[in-house]
């Protein structure tokens, strides 16, 4: 690599975290195939129907409180939700929402505080996957 | 390959360089709006789950607290990589009520007691004092939910816009 690339590179990198690049859902989705792989040598595909169960799933925190994705994100993803704060959140799924799963970084970030915040646990990648996948088949 | 990555970092530039132009267009408020401040991380990581509050509204000390305890504030996880942690703790600070030059900030600052670090804007005595008015019924409504909704009554509330007649209380 010449000098000029690596300087544009770095630059790259650098204007990265404002501007996020962005990424098709089926560019994440391969990606959080080839881990969990890694994860589970019997993982086969991602499921729209389980990531519709991890969605509506409501269990409760140890601390008492009842907690599930969909009490922020309503119980139709193409619906806006709320925030603990008050703030709408916009839809869920991207045939509602274009701007939804298009930065990889942004995803993982939610992904870890949200299955934290729900699950207090992260999430696998398995789980990520069949999420997605769920999103992505709401037509 | 040089190329493309150089047309790339092109695009990515005037792109930001967009962003900048359109914030600094944006005309200053009368002299009650708090000064017009912008930083694209604070932005975009500090307005997601409610109203993007202005540095000018809390003294620096309560930022640094707010800023190193982030992956558990106020019961959430609103945990950053150490990078944009840092460069939005500077930019909370450097224009804090102690610092920012304007009255609002300056009473803010002088009303909060020295040895009190307040996490909460709507737990200050400015705050509370300016709002003796609204009743405990109201923050409660669902479309108000608590006094750190402002944007709920303030609509200009993102931009640090908090002029009396564009108070709005909603039903
Ligand atoms: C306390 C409220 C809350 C809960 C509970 C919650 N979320 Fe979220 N989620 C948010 C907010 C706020 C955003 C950011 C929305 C935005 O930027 O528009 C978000 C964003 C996301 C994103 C990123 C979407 C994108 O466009 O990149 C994913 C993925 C996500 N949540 C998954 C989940 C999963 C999985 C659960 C359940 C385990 C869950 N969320 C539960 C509030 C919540
Ligand atoms: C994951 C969601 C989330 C993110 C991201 C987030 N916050 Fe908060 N914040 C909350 C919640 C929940 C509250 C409590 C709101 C309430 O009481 O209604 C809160 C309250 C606050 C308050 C006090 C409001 C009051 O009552 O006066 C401040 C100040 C604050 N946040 C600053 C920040 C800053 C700075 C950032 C960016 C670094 C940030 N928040 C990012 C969830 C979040
Ligand atoms: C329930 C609606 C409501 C909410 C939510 C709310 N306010 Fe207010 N605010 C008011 C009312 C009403 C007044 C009083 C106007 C008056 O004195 O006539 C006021 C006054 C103010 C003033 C003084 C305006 C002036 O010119 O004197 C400021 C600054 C302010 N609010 C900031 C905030 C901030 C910051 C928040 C969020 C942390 C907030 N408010 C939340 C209703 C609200």
């Amino acid at each position: 690599m010449n000098k000029m690339t690596t300087s544009s590179l770095a630059l790259l990198l650098a204007l990265a975290g404002t501007n996020a690049i962005a990424a098709a859902p089926v560019d994440v989705l391969k990606d959080y195939a080839a881990t969990a792989r890694k994860e589970n040598p019997a993982f086969k595909e991602f499921s729209a129907q389980r990531g519709e169960a991890l969605y509506q799933a409501e269990r409760t925190h140890s601390k008492g409180a009842k907690v599930s994705c969909a009490a922020c994100h309503t119980d139709n993803p193409k619906n806006a939700g709320q925030t603990r704060a008050h703030k709408q959140i916009e839809p869920m799924a991207p045939s509602a929402n274009p701007q939804r799963l298009t930065d990889a970084a942004k995803i993982e970030k939610w992904f870890s505080r949200n299955c934290q915040d729900v699950l207090e646990r992260a999430c696998s990648a398995q789980e990520k996957g069949d999420f997605i996948a769920y999103l992505l088949s709401i037509k | 390959m040089t190329r493309k990555i150089l047309q790339m970092a092109v695009l990515i530039g005037s792109v930001t360089a967009t962003g900048w132009l359109l914030a600094d267009s944006h005309k200053h408020g009368e002299s009650k709006s708090l000064p017009q401040v912008s930083n694209a991380k604070w932005a975009a990581e500090c307005s997601s789950c409610h109203t993007l509050y202005h540095p000018g509204l809390l003294p620096e000390r309560s930022w640094s607290k707010i800023m190193s305890g982030l992956d558990r504030h106020f019961g959430e996880n609103a945990g950053l990589d150490p990078l944009a942690q840092k460069e939005i703790a500077e930019f909370l600070v450097a224009n804090s009520a102690d610092h920012a030059q304007n009255r609002r900030s300056a009473k803010i600052a002088q009303s909060t007691p020295a040895q009190s670090t307040p996490l909460r804007i709507s737990e200050t005595p400015w705050f509370v004092r300016k709002h003796d008015e609204v009743r405990n019924d109201v923050w409660k409504r669902p479309k108000i939910g608590s006094p750190a909704n402002c944007t709920a009554c303030h609509n200009g509330a993102d931009k640090g816009d908090f002029a009396e007649a564009r108070i709005k209380i909603p039903r």
